[in-house]
């Protein structure tokens, strides 16, 4: 307690200003968070259907999960897109933030144009990507319209290549986050190594891989780590792009909790899946929050 | 044996290529803005003939007017402005209420030392990182006995509740990187607890609450799910009635209204980001430092 | 032959010009040091010649090559800079041979140099440690070790200590030197740190506004500044000026002020004979003032600092602000008057409108 008390019984009697002030955050983390997912995985053990039972059925759920075919398509979808959306994200964003830094005059217009699909909601990015990527009217006719008859792009109807849209339309949203974390990273390095590069004559190149890179391991593993977390929430753009189709070939296992939430009243497999996307996260964030702290510390 | 006086920039042909390269990837970025825009321009006749990328023959902004006034979201057919003053009603309560909690809470977990603070806060910190969907169903049976599902009280309450982690940590790490010397000298002066937050506090954190305000406004009004499950028919979001227009619609695709309808709905959190500039981009700094 | 010459060199940045038409030539195997407040463009001139900033005019020579155009990796210079920019994902090993491998030398070689560099520098048993690892002068001996492994003829230093603790920076300087000696190489360093300029260098040359204001040895800059900025800035506590004009009494130049006149003995006024009303500037160091009879002026003690081995008292002197060294057992008090009397060495006389050296006595 950190209260100067005037008199000790006076200071003892009155209530802590700071713990009245933070009720509020309390029951969010009790009551909201903690509740509901215990809540979640209570549920998760029972046979509810469109109402919570209180029976226990162990984890007769989570086998019908893991023997239900959309479920596991669902999965499939995410370990193919988490992948390649976190690595193309960084990839580009890097490129897109060594642009903006070598680009002394037009590098704050860059900076804005890269950064501007951010600020837009994933709704709209998927809408605008099923638009360019309709292939009775979008980029596929186009190129048709300028002759290249034999012209293929017509991924979103393709039920094997459908995943790839939405990592695209993702990717150009999201780079530039990704673009704005390294730029201050990159902007965070000491000129003087980079200048003491140089004259050690190494080459443009060989800087940005042998010292620049490795600098920013922080930033990187910063902007992965915001990236995992949008991919394994991904649901919003899998609705305005795809719902999903075709088929179920780009269900994603957020749209398959909510599927089994709200259509199909299945409450007890959507909390399964639930609590196997919780584990997931978790799984794949904590070595990641670990290589971030290390990071961390290596750049002290 | 003498070097050369290095060409000019446009007589060199790495920094012409970097240069190229930075030309390409802006063009990459804003096609896919041209290209709604200019659809949104052109009358259902001219889409179909397929030219994506062709400038509008025929200018027109009667795909404007339908997007707002008459497009069928659903079983209405009244457009999107509906959604829009929605979007706001809910924008506006939820960024106030966020950020003066993220405030509060910040402040608190900085200076004041409270009994369990820290266990609270990194328990709040795990659940940054949890899927929305995870938590929905137990919120919804939670929140629907006191009437708040389908509420405006209710869409805000769950917006508040979702921005709590990353508000409080930018707060947090705001109070925390201030003099902590300013805080001793305002309890030695005897200014209590909400006095020294109201009188000291707020006013040194302006820029962070303008910061946060900012990401808060573009991120409530980008949502989708929470307005989809706890908003109610009465407040629909902008976004939920803008994907029933475009993906529910029955009969003919009206491209050009999809487009416009999308534009109307983006431009808000556009606006912001254009305006606010460099203030974006602090947030996202201030975001990252999550962890 | 002259390891670095620099001829009528400009330098702008940012469209402001920071350097102007300035020319130097630093002669092989010397320690040449660039002394002068922040901002006096010394950086800008050492990045310069690195090839790291683009000149505006002008040319560089290094070894007799000219090199103004050069890119930095071809001057065959090596630098140390002032927070030390150590690769900070390398090893000490790996900071020492990452330019020679970059530049496609045989294993054994860069071997052979990282061993060489790191006996010098006794540096042997922290080659494996990361830089976060080193203290502040370890950091200080790698980033040397790194210039000298390229076998450079020209090193560059910028303000090398100046991130170290004073007893630390010391010790430096000394090892500095005696490298310097040991290796013979010419040695450029800038720095703002007058001490170090006087202990290092073989001549100094002081910057001030883009412009060398004199370039010299440390005794000649020191005795004989070239004006009363070079006067001020070099020595702790700064040279005492007084204004006053030139008189001649009995054929002999006299410098004249309210409450005080003395006899300029043997002084040297170059080619301009001294002429009575001339408007002048005295100028004075601590050190050549005795407080004793028979006086040449007199002061009111308005402050004593003891420094230990010896004490600075601070007077009031004809509406001017002196500083008198006196030996530490001295008891002076506030509001005393002193008598000051002229003990050794030579007093400058500056011109009033330009600060230029007028005179100079023996």
């Amino acid at each position: 307690m950190n209260k100067p008390a005037a008199s000790p019984a006076a200071a003892r009697r009155a209530p802590n200003p700071a713990h009245l002030a933070l009720l509020p955050m309390a029951l969010t983390a009790l009551v909201v968070y903690l509740g509901s997912m215990l809540w979640s995985l209570r549920i998760s053990m029972s046979s509810s259907r469109s109402l919570p039972m209180q029976d226990f059925v162990g984890l007769a759920q989570y086998q019908r999960l893991f023997a239900n075919e959309r479920w596991l398509h669902s999965l499939h979808n995410l370990a193919l897109y988490t992948p390649l959306f976190i690595a193309a994200s960084l990839v580009v964003g890097f490129l897109l933030a060594v642009l903006v830094d070598r680009q002394a005059r037009a590098g704050g217009l860059l900076r804005a144009v890269f950064l501007y699909p951010y600020a837009l909601s994933f709704i709209a990015t998927g809408l605008i990507w099923q638009w360019l990527l309709n292939p009775e009217l979008g980029i596929q006719q186009a190129v048709h319209g300028w002759g290249f008859a034999g012209f293929r792009f017509d991924w979103l109807v393709d039920q094997d290549r459908v995943i790839y849209t939405l990592v695209i339309a993702t990717v150009w949203q999201g780079a530039g986050l990704v673009m704005a974390i390294l730029l201050a990273g990159l902007r965070a390095i000491d000129a003087d190594i980079l200048r003491a590069a140089r004259l050690d004559g190494v080459p443009a190149w060989r800087i940005h891989v042998s010292i620049v890179i490795p600098m920013l391991g922080f930033s990187f593993a910063t902007a992965a780590l915001l990236l995992l977390t949008a991919a394994v929430k991904l649901y919003d753009a899998v609705i305005a792009m795809t719902q999903g189709g075709p088929g179920t070939a780009s269900e994603v296992p957020a749209k398959f909790i909510m599927d089994h939430l709200f259509g199909r009243a299945n409450i007890a497999l959507a909390s399964a899946g639930a609590t196997i996307m919780v584990l997931t996260a978790v799984a794949l964030l904590a070595p990641l929050l670990y290589a971030r702290r290390r990071a961390l510390r290596a750049s002290r | 044996m003498k070097a050369a006086r290095p060409p000019r920039w446009y007589a060199d042909p790495a920094r012409l290529g970097l240069a190229a390269l930075a030309v390409s990837a802006a063009a990459f970025f804003l096609l896919p803005l041209y290209v709604m825009a200019i659809t949104s321009l052109k009358p259902m006749e001219e889409i179909r003939l397929g030219h994506l990328f062709s400038w509008p023959t025929q200018l027109t902004l009667d795909a404007w007017h339908a997007a707002w006034i008459s497009a069928c979201t659903g079983v209405a057919c009244d457009g999107v402005r509906g959604g829009f003053w929605n979007s706001v009603s809910i924008v506006l309560p939820s960024t106030l209420i966020a950020i003066t909690l993220g405030a509060l809470n910040g402040y608190a977990l900085a200076y004041w030392r409270a009994r369990g603070a820290a266990l609270l806060f990194g328990l709040l910190m795990i659940g940054a990182f949890i899927p929305v969907q995870v938590l929905m169903f137990p919120l919804v049976r939670m929140l629907g006995p006191l009437h708040l599902v389908g509420s405006l009280a209710g869409i805000v309450l769950v917006h508040v509740i979702f921005s709590m982690p990353i508000m409080t940590l930018i707060f947090r790490n705001h109070f925390a990187a201030l003099p902590r010397e300013l805080f001793l000298a305002a309890r030695l002066d005897g200014a209590g607890f909400l006095r020294i937050f109201v009188l000291l506090m707020l006013p040194l954190s302006v820029p962070m609450l303008v910061v946060a305000a900012i990401m808060q406004a573009t991120g409530v009004w980008n949502d989708y799910i929470l307005g989809l499950v706890f908003a109610g028919r009465e407040h629909l979001p902008m976004t939920v009635q803008l994907n029933n227009l475009v993906n529910t619609t029955t009969g003919t695709k009206l491209y050009n209204v999809d487009m416009a309808a999308t534009l109307l709905t983006s431009l808000v959190p556009l606006a912001i980001y254009v305006i606010s500039g460099r203030w974006f981009v602090r947030g996202i700094a201030a975001g990252a430092v999550r962890g | 032959m002259a390891a670095v010459s620099v001829r009528n060199l400009r330098v702008a940045l940012g469209g402001q010009p920071v350097i102007e038409a300035l020319d130097l030539e630093v002669a092989d195997g010397e320690f040449l040091v660039l002394l002068g407040p922040s901002g006096c463009g010394k950086s800008t001139l050492l990045n310069a010649m690195a090839g790291l900033l683009e000149v505006s005019g002008g040319s560089i020579e290094i070894d007799g090559v000219d090199q103004t155009w050069a890119s930095p990796r071809d001057r065959n210079i090596g630098m140390v800079f002032q927070s030390y920019a150590l690769y900070p994902n390398m090893s000490v090993a790996n900071n020492l041979s990452f330019g020679l491998r970059a530049r496609g030398m045989p294993r054994a070689q860069v071997e052979e140099r990282v061993q060489r560099a790191a006996a010098l520098l006794q540096l042997e048993p922290l080659l494996a440690r990361k830089p976060a690892q080193l203290s502040g002068g370890q950091r200080q001996r790698v980033a040397i070790g790194r210039a000298l492994v390229r076998d450079a003829r020209v090193f560059l230093l910028d303000e090398p200590l100046s991130n170290l603790d004073a007893n630390l920076r010391a010790s430096l300087r000394r090892e500095l030197k005696l490298l310097h000696q040991r290796l013979g190489a010419t040695m450029i360093y800038v720095t703002h740190d007058q001490v170090e300029a006087l202990t290092l260098a073989s001549r100094i040359a002081v910057l001030h506004k883009g412009r060398i204001q004199q370039l010299g040895t440390p005794a000649e800059v020191y005795a004989r500044p070239a004006n009363r900025f070079v006067a001020g800035f070099m020595g702790s506590p700064p040279m005492n000026f007084l204004e006053g004009t030139l008189t001649m009494n009995g054929g002999v130049p006299h410098f004249t002020a309210p409450g005080c006149e003395f006899e300029l003995r043997d002084c040297d006024f170059g080619a301009a004979a001294p002429m009575a009303g001339e408007a002048v500037v005295l100028g004075v160091r601590p050190e050549q003032l005795r407080i004793a009879a028979p006086a040449a002026w007199s002061g009111v003690v308005t402050l004593v600092e003891p420094m230990g081995n010896h004490q600075v008292v601070w007077l009031e002197c004809g509406g001017a602000s002196w500083s008198v060294l006196a030996g530490s057992d001295a008891r002076h008090q506030r509001g005393e008057r002193l008598p000051l009397a002229l003990a050794t060495g030579s007093i400058c006389l500056f011109r009033a409108d330009d600060g230029t050296l007028r005179g100079v006595t023996a």
